[in-house]
């Protein structure tokens, strides 16, 4: 397979720093020999999480396999950034069919190379949280409970970006989208809806699960890499901030994404079949409000008369993740 | 090996010796006895070499076989009824990706109300998703027709629909020549890809395209069925030097010679209408019948060669376009544009309502005497039409139009007293 030679970006960054420190301890960035399986020039928006989460996760499950992925795109904004006619962004075999069924694809795939020997070639199958959690969740369920040997991995930025920001079954409570607007005392998305799909993954007793994070990259990989280890039904579902959907600086992303994870509001953990096995502790907790006042989704919040009963609400959600998952250091 | 078999068993067994190595099933009567038998001889190792999946739908399903074709494993499914109306997203997915995936259809009607008898409403509602649909009229040509369909879809990368009558052919415990292993692998050549997702060789499948080549894409989806057109008739003649009897083709004619009227239909019906064509050639009438087996692609030039001379045609189909009438119908006077022939449409069979012969040959005399209407309702129980309009113009909240008609005939037939 040729691979078009990498080059570093992001000189001056911990990106490469990384390469300063053991071998075994770096990136799988920071290798030389990585594969840039989701090349530069696409489409994305500046400060997209997914782009960055997307060549992340492929880039390591590349490194795990020996350069043998194949992916499969549910709809949205990483098949639609990636693909525009005549360009591809993807230096590895890649399959978009539909939005509801890329679980299913990735079945369907993971049949083929079994009836035909190649087991060393592996696929993962990937989305939004609209793809995965809502319209393509049947198909991730027969996919789970079959327990096909497929890695799902959902990127989650919490509502339909793609399509102009409407609410998703991952928005969270009280966030502004196009369909929960906050408007005239109306706080946004109603809370006490929505699913947790990590949850509901770990109750299909799958090899495994986990939650990452684009503000953790190494956490990231590492998880990859491990799920590419194990055969069977696997997920992992990754925190990808949308400046465009969640109205923030594109400079934040990062920001955001470790701000979701130390207030609480995104915990990390892994599971293998239906036991939590790993968490990440917070050494350094902090209040929602840094997370929630950089974002114009919930800019209805603050203003002249703080709405403090809902910020007061959306902090019980984060304590609640807290005390549930043993977040505390 | 000739056998005295059901048609389901009959066709499991022929899609076994095309050896497929993905078989996706979900149950949907009147198909499920074909995946039922697929299942059963890969459990046993009679057919080896060959995943089958449980899906969780027939969306599932198909988006399985989806997978499995683009990374080059020969793939089948069959459905029926809901069920292609559930996959169809996928249906046309698999047809603009040009995968060459095999489906059976076992033809039953729509809901709702809900219905589990023949007809082909669910075939026809797919009609122009880029798939080629070929039509059997007995179990024998349904099983003929499945080992060519594997071959047309991967000589054309585009899948193929074999629409089988459901009941009336899968349900059906009659003679069936099941093909030899060696006949069949003489006829199949293992499947080669003209696309596949491939570590060695990556290639992007299913990218976005705009204005700019969607048009093209589109239109060699058009061009590959123009192909079938050629391609359909030459694998039949092959199909009959390998294993000795014709099957499938595009069209078929049955006593057309100087017939006056041609009744053109398609499936199983045919077999029930060959019988009144007998009755009324004995007594003297011009009649004969063309079957269509190839629906899309559809043979125009073909059909209109066979109906040319004829003064009128009768298009019996167990469909309905509702609004306008026929749907074959509409593509058989596409064949016959400009020719002075007066045709008829017999919307016949909804929902498993029996096609007698008595009936045939009281509609195909009416429209020897051309006093047939333009569309006919085959046996449609006008009492039972005319008493629930009324009731809808007598009262606002008149129920539900199933329920009523229920009702009705349950008081049209006394219960006797115990």
């Amino acid at each position: 397979m040729k691979l078009q030679p990498v080059k570093f970006y992001q000189k001056q960054t911990f990106t490469v720093g990384n390469r300063l420190v053991a071998g075994h301890a770096r990136a799988v960035q920071a290798n030389m020999r990585r594969t840039n399986s989701l090349n530069s020039g696409h489409r994305a928006c500046q400060g997209c999480g997914e782009a960055l989460g997307a060549r992340y996760a492929i880039d390591a499950a590349m490194q795990a396999t020996g350069n043998r992925v194949i992916a499969v795109n549910a709809t949205g904004c990483l098949e639609v950034f990636s693909t525009p006619y005549p360009e591809t962004s993807w230096q590895i075999p890649w399959i978009h069919s539909l939005f509801g069924n890329a679980a299913a694809v990735a079945s369907g795939v993971a049949a083929a190379l079994r009836v035909k020997g190649r087991k060393g070639d592996r696929v993962i199958a990937q989305g939004g949280d609209g793809g995965t959690m809502d319209i393509g969740f049947g198909c991730l369920s027969g996919m789970f409970e079959r327990n096909d040997d497929v890695l799902y991995i959902c990127y989650d930025n919490e509502a339909y970006m793609n399509t102009g920001v409407q609410r998703s079954s991952a928005t969270p409570a009280a966030a502004h989208t196009a369909t929960t607007p906050a408007a005239r005392g109306r706080s946004g998305n109603v809370f006490g809806t929505g699913k947790n799909l990590p949850l509901i993954a770990m109750a299909h007793e799958i090899p495994y699960v986990a939650t990452a994070s684009i503000a953790n990259l190494r956490d990231l990989e590492v998880k990859v890499m491990y799920a590419m280890s194990l055969r069977g039904a696997r997920y992992i579902h990754i925190s990808v901030p949308c400046p465009l959907g969640w109205g923030s600086l594109p400079a934040d992303t990062i920001k955001l994404a470790r701000l979701a994870v130390e207030s609480g509001l995104f915990p990390l953990f892994e599971a293998e079949n239906g036991e939590i096995t790993g968490r990440y502790q917070l050494r350094h907790r902090v209040p929602v409000t840094e997370y929630l006042k950089l974002q114009k989704r919930y800019a209805h919040l603050f203003g002249d008369t703080p709405d403090l009963r809902t910020i007061g609400e959306i902090q019980a959600i984060a304590d609640r993740n807290i005390r549930r998952f043993g977040l505390a250091a | 090996m000739l056998k005295q078999v059901e048609g389901s068993r009959a066709l499991a067994e022929a899609i076994a010796l095309c050896r497929p190595e993905v078989v996706c099933a979900y149950p949907i009567t009147p198909q499920t006895h074909i995946v039922e038998g697929l299942g059963e001889m890969v459990r046993s190792g009679e057919l080896a070499g060959c995943e089958f999946i449980n899906v969780e739908s027939e969306f599932a399903a198909l988006s399985v076989a989806i997978g499995a074709s683009a990374a080059g494993a020969r793939s089948y499914t069959a459905t029926a009824s809901q069920g292609i109306l559930f996959m169809a997203e996928a249906v046309y997915n698999a047809a603009g990706l040009g995968l060459p995936i095999v489906m059976t259809i076992a033809n039953r009607a729509i809901g709702a109300p809900i219905n589990i008898w023949n007809d082909q409403s669910d075939s026809m509602a797919l009609r122009d998703a880029g798939w080629i649909q070929l039509y059997a009229e007995t179990n024998q040509e349904a099983v003929d027709l499945h080992i060519q369909a594997f071959r047309l879809a991967e000589a054309l990368s585009c899948p193929v629909m074999v629409c089988v009558d459901g009941f009336i052919l899968t349900h059906a415990y009659e003679r069936v020549d099941i093909p030899t292993r060696a006949q069949v692998d003489a006829y199949l050549p293992p499947f080669e890809p003209v696309q596949v997702l491939d570590c060695d060789d990556p290639v992007s499948i299913g990218a976005m395209v705009g204005p700019e080549a969607f048009f093209e894409v589109r239109y060699l989806q058009h061009h590959k069925q123009l192909r079938a057109l050629e391609l359909i008739p030459d694998l039949a003649r092959e199909f009959e030097r390998v294993f000795g009897r014709k099957s499938g083709g595009l069209i078929r004619s049955y006593r057309c010679e100087d017939a006056e009227t041609i009744v053109v239909s398609l499936g199983s019906v045919l077999g029930t209408v060959k019988e009144v064509v007998d009755d009324m050639r004995a007594a003297g009438a011009d009649i004969g019948a063309v079957s269509i087996c190839s629906f899309r692609p559809f043979p125009l030039a073909e059909l209109r060669a066979a109906l040319k001379d004829a003064k009128r045609v009768v298009v019996l189909e167990k469909c309905l376009a509702v609004g306008v009438g026929g749907i074959v119908s509409s593509s058989v006077r596409k064949a016959l544009s400009g020719l002075p022939l007066a045709g008829y449409t017999v919307i016949a069979g909804l929902g498993g309502r029996p096609i007698t012969q008595r009936s045939l040959q009281e509609v195909f005399e009416r429209a020897f005497r051309d006093e047939l209407e333009q569309l006919t309702f085959l046996d449609l129980n006008w009492d039972i039409v005319n008493r629930e309009l009324a009731r809808g113009r007598g009262q606002r909240r008149s129920g539900p139009t199933a329920e009523n008609i229920l009702r009705d005939l349950g008081r049209a037939t006394p219960v006797e007293a115990t």
